[in-house]
């Protein structure tokens, strides 16, 4: 019996994009046996830098806006998911954890991005929290924080893609901040939230490989870590979310969640120089989209002007690269900005924007 | 005046319905062996083209393990984690719901992996996986499974019957082996800086698709096979329609003449006459094709599970309308129609109005034809044999062309040689009525030989493939009789486990024969090599094609190595030649015969294969024991050691399974031959009943002249029955060259072995009686309306109008 | 008596769209002696050639009788019937009705061997008197039309028969042939001592016979 040409037959069946392609809508899903976010959260470090099997969705998620020594600017992504049929963890095959990532170099003129998947329970992916390790396939977030400094302080990070790969340090030069109230941030009126932390504040260095050729780099990374159930309103259809590495040492993220069903949902988290997080309630801040692009079936701003009146803020964001489309499984819009006076036009920072639900 | 005159031709049909339905039955009959064998080509090329489709596929490298046992988790993780892109994959059998079913689990997860094509179902992930998870299934196997499992039956139109896929967790549940896999795709595309495979996975190495194991090639001799029944069948069809339709002609032909003579032009009569050849070619174009879907559809499970057991092709049983094979039929059709009634309208077209109505006289012209027609046949004959002795290893083009050449070199021979032998008959002839007979046969001839060459060309195809299908049943059942020596074999599954129950094994068998076979280039093809201990059973039984003394010591000394019949044809290889494998040259002790197998297999002894593959390690056993012990061993093994049923098999299941697979292989070739066996017999009915009518004239006198009509009906079932006779007695030289191009030459060229020719003089017997018998039933019609003949009939010839 | 033929009747049943059943003869009576010949003469349909068929006993009367040499064959089985034809009879037809697969020698010999009474001597000489000899291996379809009636006639007279029936034997032939070719069979006909009855329905050769009779309307005249 010719077993190659029963594999064949096999192969059609499956398709990675099949199921991941509910991709973020997914996250509207029912939690059902799932456990759900609860406000006034105690974290406990370094065991919630791993992973938390019992809800549906958690992401490691880095954005760092780099340059070369010839000033040319590049955003470098680095995103680990963990999205679970079911809630728990088993050993072997039959681990209901399924793994993937995506990973991207972005420059003004190039994107280029790359994406992994893997099972559960096999050892081919996961993260531990001591020593923290993050990883799926060849791909790695590895921590080498000296005792008693925190997990996520110092890492080690490598992906590669068809046509790109790099290897960067990350040291963090400020504490791990909590978004929304303690690090439980609602997403909606009516109630979802998710658990949210970060580390928004690492210096990098390390290289990226090019097509052509290798390219050291230097500049700042932000990690994002998120773990939730049912983090979304069924009639918010997609985000806009902003990271931002202010010039005068102060840092900014804001989102917007977009619902069809009524106002959008429009919160955020400041960080002042001295690491302190000051959420930013649904009102305090003004998103304004400026100009859009056209990128295959989307239409999405890639110029915005953010207002946070009480904080002094007026700026203009503008995409290094408007064509920064994730074509992955979801496909979304992130790729690094750079950040303007509004009045004055003058640079005064850079960061990071992420979009989905355009498509 | 047109109109009337087609109602006047057409009357004629009204008037003779019996030869209509023969017209019609024997165009729609050669449509229909034709359509049905194009129809079971459509069907299986489609399941190629299915699974082509899926992934291109022979071009995909997959990695297994070294020893030919299982691939741990593991080792694909760390494969994974190093850059790799490869993809589990484990496969097994199991039974389900009392179904003995191969299960194929696969990770969706190992996506880049795995090239884009449209999916399957839009359930998406999560219920693939599940739990319970989803199989998907043939549809007349997911029928069978339905509601019989715990996990959703999917129905899939691109898998083979018997065989699911599923996630790999369920799969491995199922088989209860989570820890270990089958093998590993390799991608096409790997980074370029990865770590070199033999450090982090020394136990595994690439195989690359096997050359030959190209599925349309391989089962191109198989469907050429087919084709060739088909055309060959179509052909007799042809020789029904052309004698229904010089009949048809014969018979009208005064009414051409009146037709004429009242002012019809021969253009429109022509044209008229084509018109009706056109409907008749499309009625019985439909009726033909609608009977071979019949005949398609009742043989297709059988050519299927052919396709199946001998070449592992992924064919369906189930057969759909395809629009190609329709109109192919169709077209057929018309074409036999244009080929057999062709001449008999040009010949109407050039017909001077008032042209005699008689009969031609055949029997000067044929003479010179005949002459003609047996230097034609010579030459044939010649370049069939010729052809047979070119190209070394036979190739299958040309075995098949040299097939063709002598079987029509062979049927244009006949009526030449036939002519002989009446001659010398009516030479030999005493009396007056013997001289008459031989006479008279010779001079109907002409009228009879298409008819009699269907019936060569029937009986030699079945005399040829009874013959190849006999030696191959005689060859196979004793080759494995030779060849599986031992009466219990075991696979352990791993190296540790076989090593655990080897004290298990030491207590029930008297003999323990370690087998390891592993993967290796041999003369630079990928293959395999087997390690075979120093044991009588091996030294008695072995099918070696060239025994010679101090083989087997020289296998147990390290002095050489046995390769396989096929690798020796592909590599011209003979004994005392050298074989590389891995690149050790050793010589070549013997060659043995290794059916059923369509890759190069060389067996060296235990310390050469120590020597060539130091990190092998024993897996399989084969065991001399007493049978009766095997239950209990069985339960030992399957509850200390965790063994599954089929890791441990007896030789009798083994010998009947594989004969199982062997006669599903030829049914079809059987039933095709009863099929064409049977059209030529109608063909000799129809020719009979044609010259029936042309022959009155003939017989008319004999009566008159004092021979009584049962005689001379008695005179036309003999003739009948010594035609059939000396035509069955050349069509059995015909038949065995057949057999011999078969056997020694194109086996040869599709399957790498050739096999010894066995003779079944019983068979022939039995088949000349049947084509007598035929031949006899064939004309009892004819002669018994001969011998009832009204005398009223009979005494027309005499009046003045004819 | 050669030949006796008394009242005889033959009747054809209605063909269909006709009313009325045809009467082909009529009580017909008629004899003949060894080394007689007679013309039987008459219009088309006057059922000369029915006559003739009932004597050869190719079909049956509905009434009267048939004597051939004495015996009356009146309810004799084909195979008695074949069997007078082929040892008593002797037939010539108008469409000669040769047998095309053998050649003028075994067609000379054919019905005297059929008959088990082959005379080498008696078939040579036959066959030099009708000016055949030298066309001895020619198939029928080689001879011309006058050549295949005279290996007709060869083929009747060859075997010996008592009685020879012709039935137009020369209507296909011109008139020169037809005469050369009666004078061949009268002359072979006395010889061998049989007794002849010609049909035919020209007054011409009618009157080169022994004796004539006319039929019409299913009667002797």
């Amino acid at each position: 019996m010719s077993v190659r040409s029963l594999l064949c037959a096999g192969l059609i069946a499956l398709q990675p994009s099949l199921g991941l392609a509910q991709g973020f809508a997914g996250l509207a899903s029912d939690a059902e046996g799932f456990a759900l976010p609860q406000p006034n959260p105690s974290f406990s470090f370094p065991r919630d830098h791993g992973p938390h099997p019992a809800f549906r969705i958690e992401w490691w998620y880095v954005t760092a806006n780099l340059s070369d020594t010839a000033g040319r600017d590049y955003g470098v992504q680095w995103t680990l998911f963990r999205s679970a049929l079911h809630p728990g963890e088993t050993a072997g095959w039959d681990s209901p954890q399924i793994w993937f990532a995506h990973a991207a170099v972005t420059s003004a003129q190039r994107h280029l991005v790359g994406q992994s998947y893997a099972r559960g329970g096999i050892g081919q992916a996961g993260v531990t929290a001591t020593p923290f390790a993050a990883f799926i396939n060849d791909w790695a977030m590895t921590g080498r924080a000296g005792p008693g400094q925190d997990g996520l302080s110092a890492l080690d990070l490598t992906a590669r893609g068809p046509d790109f790969a790099y290897d960067l340090q990350l040291d963090a030069d400020g504490p791990l901040i909590r978004h929304g109230d303690g690090g439980y941030s609602v997403k909606s009126p009516r109630g979802q939230a998710s658990y949210y932390y970060a580390q928004p504040g690492y210096q990098v260095s390390g290289h990226l490989d090019l097509p052509s050729g290798p390219v050291a780099v230097t500049g700042q990374a932000w990690l994002d870590r998120e773990w939730s159930s049912q983090p979304l309103a069924p009639s918010q259809t997609g985000w806009d979310w902003f990271s931002l590495h202010l010039d005068s040492g102060d840092k900014l993220m804001v989102y917007r969640l977009r619902d069809t069903d009524g106002a959008d949902f429009n919160p955020g988290t400041w960080i002042g120089q001295d690491g302190t997080a000051h959420y930013l309630n649904d009102g305090e801040i003004t998103l304004t989209a400026q100009e859009t692009t056209s990128i295959a079936t989307a239409t999405l701003p890639t110029t915005w002007r953010i207002t946070v009146p009480h904080r002094q803020i007026d700026v203009i964001v503008t995409a290094l690269n408007p064509q920064a489309w994730m074509d992955t499984t979801p496909a979304y819009w992130e790729g690094p900005v750079q950040v303007t006076d509004a009045a004055s036009g003058g640079a005064v920072g850079r960061g990071y924007l992420e979009m989905t639900g355009y498509d | 005046m047109k109109r009337a005159a087609a109602h006047a031709l057409w009357s004629h049909w009204r008037r003779h319905p019996g030869q209509a339905l023969t017209l019609v039955l024997g165009l729609a009959l050669a449509t229909a062996l034709w359509t049905g064998v194009q129809a079971i080509n459509a069907e299986a090329r489609a399941s190629y083209a299915r699974a082509t489709a899926v992934l291109t596929q022979d071009a995909q490298t997959t990695l297994i393990a070294r020893d030919g046992g299982t691939i741990p988790v593991a080792t694909y993780v760390r494969l994974r984690r190093a850059g790799w892109q490869v993809a589990p994959v484990l496969e097994g059998t199991t039974r389900l719901a009392g179904r003995t079913v191969t299960l194929l689990g696969l990770d969706p997860l190992s996506g880049p992996v795995l090239p884009q094509t449209a999916p399957l179902g839009s359930g998406g992930i999560a219920p693939f996986i599940g739990p319970p998870g989803q199989l998907y299934a043939a549809p007349d196997t997911a029928a069978q499974l339905n509601g019989a499992v715990q996990p959703e039956i999917v129905v899939s139109d691109d898998l083979p019957p018997d065989h699911l896929i599923g996630d790999i967790a369920l799969v491995a549940r199922l088989l209860g082996r989570p820890d270990h896999l089958t093998r590993l795709v390799l991608a096409p595309a790997q980074a370029t800086d990865l770590p070199p495979l033999d450090q982090i996975a020394p136990a595994l190495i690439r195989a690359d698709p096997a050359p030959g194991s190209d599925l349309a090639g391989l089962t191109d001799s198989f469907h050429l096979n087919l084709t060739a029944f088909a055309a060959l069948a179509f052909a007799v069809g042809l020789f029904i329609v052309h004698s229904a339709i010089g009949l048809a002609f014969e018979q009208r032909r005064p009414m051409y003449r009146t037709l004429r003579a009242l002012g019809l032009s021969a253009r429109a009569l022509t044209g008229l006459l084509a018109l009706e050849l056109l409907a008749v070619a499309l009625m019985a174009g439909l009726l033909g094709v609608a009977m071979g879907y019949g005949i398609a559809a009742a043989l297709l499970p059988d050519v299927a599970a052919t396709l199946r057991g001998l070449y592992g092709a992924p064919a369906r049983d189930s057969l759909g309308l395809r629009p190609g094979w329709i109109a192919a039929g169709l077209l057929m059709s018309l074409l036999g129609t244009v080929v057999a009634g062709g001449q008999a309208l040009w010949r109407l077209h050039r017909l001077p109005i008032l042209a005699s109505a008689a009969p031609r006289a055949w029997r000067r012209a044929s003479t010179k034809g005949l002459g003609w027609q047996g230097g034609l046949a010579g030459l044939l004959l010649l370049a069939a044999g010729l052809l047979t002795q070119t190209a070394a290893p036979p190739h299958l083009g040309s075995a098949f062309a040299s097939l063709a050449a002598m079987m029509l070199g062979a049927a244009l021979a006949l009526p030449p040689l036939l002519a002989g032998l009446l001659a010398l008959g009516t030479r030999l002839a005493r009396g007056p009525v013997a001289q008459w007979f031989w006479a008279d046969s010779q001079q109907q001839l002409p009228g009879l030989s298409l008819a009699l060459m269907a019936l060569l060309l029937a009986l030699a195809a079945n005399i040829g493939v009874s013959t190849m299908v006999g030696s191959f049943r005689t060859t196979f059942t004793g080759w494995l009789d030779q060849r599986l020596v031992a009466d219990v074999y075991i696979d352990a599954g791993s190296p540790e486990t076989a090593q655990a129950v080897l004290p298990a094994l030491r207590q029930t068998a008297t003999a323990i024969l370690p087998r390891i076979t592993t993967e290796a280039r041999l003369n630079g093809h990928p293959g395999e090599v087997q390690l075979l201990s120093d044991d009588h059973s091996y030294r008695d039984h072995w099918p070696l094609l060239s025994p010679a003394a101090g083989v087997w010591e020289g296998l147990a000394e390290g002095r050489g190595a046995l390769i396989n019949e096929q690798l020796a044809y592909r590599s011209g290889l003979a004994p005392g030649d050298p074989v590389t494998l891995d690149g050790t040259a050793l010589p070549i002790l013997a060659i043995y015969s290794d059916y059923g197998n369509p890759r190069p297999q060389a067996i060296v002894g235990a310390a050469t294969f120590a020597a060539l593959f130091p990190d092998r390690a024993v897996q399989r056993y084969g065991l001399h024991m007493d049978p009766e012990d095997l239950p209990a061993l069985r339960l030992d093994l399957e509850g200390r050691f965790g063994l599954r049923p089929d890791q441990i098999i007896d030789q009798a299941s083994i010998k009947a399974a594989s004969l199982r697979v062997f006669e599903q292989t030829f049914t079809v070739t059987a039933a095709l031959n009863v099929l064409t066996l049977g059209v030529a017999g109608v063909a000799i009915l129809t020719s009979l009943l044609t010259l029936a009518s042309l022959r009155l004239p003939q017989i008319a006198p004999l009566w008159a002249l004092g021979m009584t009509r049962a005689r001379l009906g008695q005179l036309e079932l003999l003739r009948a029955g010594v035609l059939a006779l000396f035509t069955a007695i050349l069509a059995l030289p015909v038949g065995l060259a057949l057999a011999w191009i078969l056997l020694a030459r194109v086996n040869v060229a599709a399957f790498g072995w050739r096999l010894p020719m066995v003779l079944f003089p019983g068979d022939w017997a039995l088949l000349g009686g049947i084509a007598v018998l035929a031949a006899l039933a064939a004309a009892a019609w004819p002669a018994r309306r001969l011998a009832t003949r009204p005398a009223a009939d009979l005494l027309k010839v005499f009046a003045s109008e004819r | 008596m050669l030949l006796q033929v008394q009242s005889l009747t033959k009747t054809y049943p209605a063909a269909p769209g006709t009313d009325a059943a045809r009467h082909v003869l009529s009580g017909v009576s008629l004899t003949l002696d060894a080394g007689e010949t007679l013309a039987l003469t008459g219009e088309s349909g006057s059922g000369k050639s029915t006559l003739m068929t009932l004597i050869a006993g190719l079909d049956r009367p509905d009434s009267g009788q048939i004597r051939i040499e004495g015996a009356d064959i009146a309810g004799w089985p084909d195979r008695r019937l074949a069997q007078m034809r082929r040892r008593q009879i002797g037939l010539i037809f108008q469409q000669f009705n040769l047998i095309p697969s053998l050649d003028v020698a075994a067609n000379l010999a054919f019905q005297a061997r059929l008959a088990g009474r082959f005379d080498q001597g008696w078939t040579a000489i036959v066959a030099q008197r009708l000016g055949l000899d030298g066309h001895l291996s020619l198939y029928p379809e080689q001879l011309s039309g006058g050549q295949q009636q005279r290996v007709a006639i060869g083929r009747a007279l060859a075997a010996r028969p008592a009685l020879v029936l012709a039935d137009e034997p020369t209507g296909n032939l011109d008139e020169a042939t037809a005469d050369r070719v009666i004078d061949l069979m009268l002359e072979l006909v006395i010889d061998s001592g049989a007794g002849l009855l010609m049909v035919t329905h020209s007054s011409r050769l009618a009157a080169r016979l022994g004796r004539r009779t006319h039929l019409s309307h299913g009667r002797l005249a």
